[in-house]
């Protein structure tokens, strides 16, 4: 089958594609459009590092097919900035030292924004559920917790 | 691969009755599958949207959910939650944030795990299946759509639109309980739903009982419900749901647990969630 022509809208902006059917959002995302911010892990939805919000939910991006972008609203780790002003989270990771390889990061912080967007006062256990679907193999999670609550008390008070 | 988005029950219908034709609807079954190649559709047929498979509503007959909706919205849905809370707890256990975005019940059941956690609550709350095929619509019960492991009851052309849940009776409630290892993002070892009601004097009237990952198939388990009816769910009728809790099980051994394992902790696991469904008729105002 001749690829397909996708039109889709990926941190605010229009963005038109060709893919085929077996390409993965992800692949798309990586591949087409080269924002390489989400990153594949596992490939089969288990580690959280390809997290996107697809029409404001938290998806992994490896388990959805670019063709099904049509007409949706996708926001990327590469949309969090505001320029070169960083997001609180993306902040306070730096500050926590949350991060040692760094491939699971860009998934981390998408959750945790989703998490802060709809509960801005999570308690510990909340955020550690939340984010039971992002895996950090440098098992680095104490670090990732503190720095998502500190954001949240950072934000709380912007 | 072709790909396919009907926007109508017929025309999905029409696509899903030719040969090689297989079902999209959250995807996370279906794509790990195509990327492991243990699948090869020809045609993808994205069910989402078709509107008849999205979205929760109420009427005269109880409840009705889209077979398609994600299990994050039924989750926010809080008129929903408060009528059926154990459904509502065993499809929050179903993997993780991110796949409660795309999971659906639609999925689970068809993906016919022996362990996918929604069906023995769902079973539990007594849900009927609508499924839509070329020559039109039927009902079927939820504990008859999983025939083994990884194989359903549908047939060619045949999809679920949607999950018919009956209003809760009054003084009822329902709870799911799950036993993995860990705390989290994990297949269960044992699943049990149970549903029931009480009357005026706390009497129970009415119970149902679904059980997951102990057999090919989750169980529906009438003499673990027939343990609570005519009682005030006491010791004595926990220790007998118990007892006819294992008596159903038909489980394998595998890496998860023993068969002697899962027999007793199905066990454990009925009597608990009873006492919480208890609770839940108890307070229900």
């Amino acid at each position: 089958m001749a690829k397909q022509h996708v039109t889709t809208t990926v941190n605010g902006d229009t963005v038109e594609f060709l893919c085929e059917t077996e390409q993965t959002l992800l692949d798309v995302l990586r591949d087409e459009l080269y924002l390489t911010g989400s990153k594949e892990g596992c490939a089969s939805g288990d580690c959280g590092a390809c997290s996107v919000m697809l029409d404001g939910r938290l998806v992994c991006s490896c388990l959805v097919l670019g063709v099904e972008a049509a007409g949706r609203k996708v926001e990327t780790i590469e949309g969090m900035a505001r320029g070169e002003v960083l997001h609180p989270l993306q902040q306070k990771f730096l500050e926590h030292a949350a991060l040692q390889c760094g491939i699971c990061t860009p998934g981390f912080l998408v959750a945790a924004k989703a998490l802060l967007e709809k509960k801005p006062n999570p308690t510990e256990t909340e955020v550690r559920y939340w984010l039971a679907g992002n895996l950090c193999r440098c098992t680095g999670y104490d670090k990732i917790v503190r720095a998502v609550l500190d954001a949240a008390a950072v934000m709380r008070s912007a | 691969m072709d790909y396919r988005s009907p926007t109508t029950a017929k025309d999905a219908a029409g696509l899903l009755a030719n040969e090689g034709a297989h079902v999209l609807a959250g995807g996370t079954d279906i794509l790990v599958k195509l990327r492991a190649g243990f699948v090869a559709p020809r045609m993808l047929v994205d069910l989402k949207g078709v509107p008849r498979l999205r979205g929760i509503e109420s009427d005269a007959r109880g409840w009705r959910i889209g077979a398609a909706t994600p299990c994050a919205e039924i989750g926010e849905h809080e008129a929903f939650a408060a009528a059926w809370p154990g459904v509502v707890e065993a499809l929050q256990l179903i993997g993780s944030t991110q796949i409660q975005g795309r999971a659906t019940l639609g999925g689970n059941i068809c993906n016919a795990s022996p362990a996918a956690d929604s069906v023995p609550a769902l079973i539990a709350a007594g849900a009927l299946c609508e499924v839509a095929g070329v020559t039109g619509e039927r009902e079927v019960p939820v504990e008859q759509i999983i025939t083994g492991p990884g194989r359903n009851a549908l047939a060619r052309g045949e999809f679920i639109l949607g999950f018919r849940l009956p209003k809760p009776l009054a003084r009822a409630g329902d709870a799911y309980l799950r036993f993995i290892p860990r705390t989290e993002m994990d297949i269960a070892v044992v699943g049990v739903g149970v549903s029931l009601a009480l009357d005026a004097q706390g009497v129970c009237t009415h119970a149902r009982v679904g059980l997951g990952a102990v057999a090919p198939t989750p169980l529906l388990v009438a003499d673990a419900a027939r343990a609570l009816i005519g009682t005030r769910v006491n010791a004595a009728a926990l220790e007998a749901l118990g007892a006819a809790a294992s008596a159903a099980c038909r489980p394998i051994d595998d890496k998860r647990g023993t068969i002697a394992y899962r027999i007793k902790v199905a066990a454990v696991l009925a009597r608990r969630a009873a006492v919480i469904a208890l609770e839940r008729a108890t307070n229900r105002k």
